[in-house]
């Protein structure tokens, strides 16, 4: 581990309980890169997860770490947040546990346009559980409980979040680490709803039942599948089909909730 | 606030309770017959400086007031049969992460959607036994408009004192009544707070109890950079599968209740030593009875009442002496039989118990009552 970012984990409880291969490393690296590039006082920064593989990210970083119920995280997070709008609060959930169970706080966060940065490790399976379908698996992949191949359609999660209000949200890969930590300084820089979603891979669940070989294979799939705006502009329909955009893909001025509150506050102090 | 007697509706008792305790942080779903709670605390909060926040449900509404706890908030929800029901599994949390919380649950008649606006007993058990696994609880539950008031205030103390969730158990009958009364002034019940830590970082261990209460809670934010978490965990706050951690873990969640029931538990009792039968009621119910046992005295009955305060954890020893007296007892609660299998319990068959149950939207009415006096005195 690089020296300067030691300082953002709780060493004693690593190694993590990731399987090998697994992508939700690369997504903590970079988070804690992008902290260190922000320099965000560690003491006044919290890290709110759900129930998962992701979720359990929370565990291994040395900050105030708040490990929730399934698919509550942002929930949680809106808590937190507004109860002590001073705080940074980062939101870390997997694509089960933000789309499906928690698919009704993650519309109404942004909705309310709340300062939370949501980074969803969207790994297309449910992993812990052992590799059942997820909102967000691709139609025909192989999940255990879509043995002949997954007959829903998945979220497209970033066009869920500017729908429903979200003011920052982008795309990236664990093959992307740059743009990765990048998305994550802009996300956080947003004064309102961001979402970061990061295509990661799964050998162990997804890899191994949809045939995707190596953790290395995977990653570049990630390297040849997800391509920039301009990149898939150029692309013919057919060559669309399985591509997918990366970089920010929305960006909107809304007012914050809790800063409209403590105007509501003010104003109510003033009379 | 005013020191005028004014007329005051049980769930605004119950909004300006909390705001008393120090309350400054709620996150609810509107339901009937809770909604006044809602309503009152929107408009109320933000002018003492607090936050008031609508979610998108009532599982949302709990996760929100255990964040905002552990940034150092007194919190609470409301809510009514259904939305109870939803809070579950995060209650649940709040019990194995020792989060502060208060839960008024102004109960209406079930199952399901039932009748929304009819008044009902009928989640005494659901608020001991709603939540998976083993733990316990503290349930409070009102039977008059100034009685709200000091047990919301009581619920706060007990949930900061003990860190535990508490379950304001209101009825409709208690929730929408009104009556004269006059608000205590600051200073005249007691306001505690959760204990904070005093030490430094390296000596914190938000699970380990210095005393045989509860553990000190620090506030996300303040340097202590500890980990919570729904898992089974250790001292330390990380999850733990070793079964002797886990062990002492739900042990101490058990004795940090039942080490101090002399101090968690009231109740109300009126006329008991010359009775031959006791009347045992509690919320709306026991507006009825305390008209029916006038009556039946006014007849030359000798009956008495024991009203408990505290519904969780159940008033046994008290309630045991009487049954080891020999006094008939008899339950009257709107539902089939919910406290009454705890008073059958705690009889163990040294005294008769009968029962007056009525669960059908309305409230009993005394004359309902006083027959049943008459019938088993």
């Amino acid at each position: 581990m690089l020296p300067e970012i030691e300082q953002y984990f709780r060493l004693e409880k690593l190694p993590h309980m990731w399987c090998p291969g697994c992508g939700n490393g690369i997504i903590l690296h970079c988070l804690v890169k992008a902290i260190d590039k922000l320099c965000l006082d560690q003491n006044r920064t919290t890290m709110v997860s759900g129930i998962g593989c992701a979720a359990r990210a929370s565990g291994y970083l040395d900050f105030d770490t708040l490990h929730t119920t399934h698919g509550r995280a942002l929930a949680f997070a809106t808590g937190v947040k507004f109860a002590k709008p001073e705080l940074n609060v980062f939101v870390l959930t997997g694509d089960g546990d933000c789309t499906a169970i928690g698919g009704n706080h993650f519309i109404h966060a942004a909705r309310r346009n709340i300062n939370l940065t949501t980074i969803v490790f969207n790994n297309s399976i449910y992993g812990m559980t052992g590799g059942q379908y997820s909102p967000m698996t691709p139609s025909t992949s192989r999940a255990t409980t879509s043995p002949y191949g997954n007959l829903e359609r998945p979220f497209n999660l970033a066009q869920l979040a500017i729908a429903a209000g979200a003011t920052f949200v982008a795309r990236t890969t664990t093959y992307h680490t740059k743009q990765l930590t990048d998305l994550i300084i802009e996300g956080y820089k947003n004064n309102g709803f961001s979402l970061i979603e990061v295509v990661t891979h799964c050998p162990t669940s997804f890899g191994r039942q949809n045939k995707m070989g190596s953790p290395a294979d995977m990653l570049k799939w990630q390297r040849d599948h997800g391509v920039s705006a301009i990149r898939y502009e150029k692309l013919s329909p057919e060559e669309r089909a399985d591509k997918f955009i990366t970089g920010i893909l929305h960006k909107a001025e809304a007012p914050e909730y809790t800063a409209e509150y403590q105007k509501l506050l003010e104003k109510l102090r003033g009379r | 606030m005013s020191t005028e007697p004014r007329l005051v509706q049980g769930n605004e008792a119950c909004a300006e309770g909390a705001i008393y305790a120090g309350m400054r942080f709620y996150a609810g779903y509107p339901i009937t017959p809770s909604t006044e709670i809602a309503e009152i605390l929107a408009k109320r909060l933000p002018q003492v400086g607090g936050k008031f926040i609508q979610m998108e449900d009532e599982i949302a509404s709990m996760a929100a007031i255990i964040g905002a706890s552990l940034t150092g908030a007194k919190v609470m929800t409301a809510t009514s049969g259904p939305g109870f029901s939803l809070m579950q599994e995060n209650i649940g949390y709040a019990c194995m992460a020792e989060i502060p919380c208060v839960i008024a649950n102004v109960q209406r008649l079930g199952p399901s959607t039932g009748v929304a606006t009819a008044p009902a007993q009928g989640d005494v058990q659901q608020a001991r036994w709603g939540t998976h696994g083993d733990h316990p609880i503290i349930a409070l539950a009102p039977s008059s408009v100034k009685e709200a008031f000091e047990l919301t205030v009581r619920a706060f103390n007990l949930a900061e004192q003990y860190r535990v969730p508490v379950i304001l158990l209101l009825d409709e009958v208690v929730g929408h009544m009104r009556e004269k009364v006059t608000l205590p002034q600051p200073g005249e019940i007691p306001v505690l707070d959760r204990n904070k830590p005093t030490c430094d970082r390296e000596n914190y261990y938000p699970y380990r109890a210095d005393s045989d209460k509860a553990p000190a809670m620090a506030s996300f934010g303040e340097g202590y950079r500890y980990h919570v978490t729904g898992l089974f965990h250790d001292e330390s706050g990380f999850a733990t599968e070793k079964p002797e951690i886990i062990h002492g873990q739900l042990k101490r969640l058990h004795e940090k209740i039942n080490q101090h029931l002399a101090e968690i538990i009231t109740y109300v009792t009126e006329d008991i030593d010359d009775a031959s039968l006791i009347v045992i009621s509690y919320g709306g119910t026991a507006r009825a009875v305390s008209r029916a046992v006038k009556l039946a005295r006014q007849e030359g009955l000798k009956v008495g009442i024991f009203r408990p305060q505290t519904i969780w954890p159940f008033p046994e020893e008290a309630l045991g002496e009487l049954a080891a007296r020999g006094k008939k007892l008899l339950v009257a609660e709107m539902n089939f039989g919910q406290l009454l299998l705890e008073v059958q319990r705690v009889a163990a068959g040294r005294c008769q118990v009968h029962s007056c149950l009525q669960s059908n939207g309305e409230l009993t009415q005394p004359e309902i009552i006083l027959n049943k006096i008459r019938e088993v005195y």
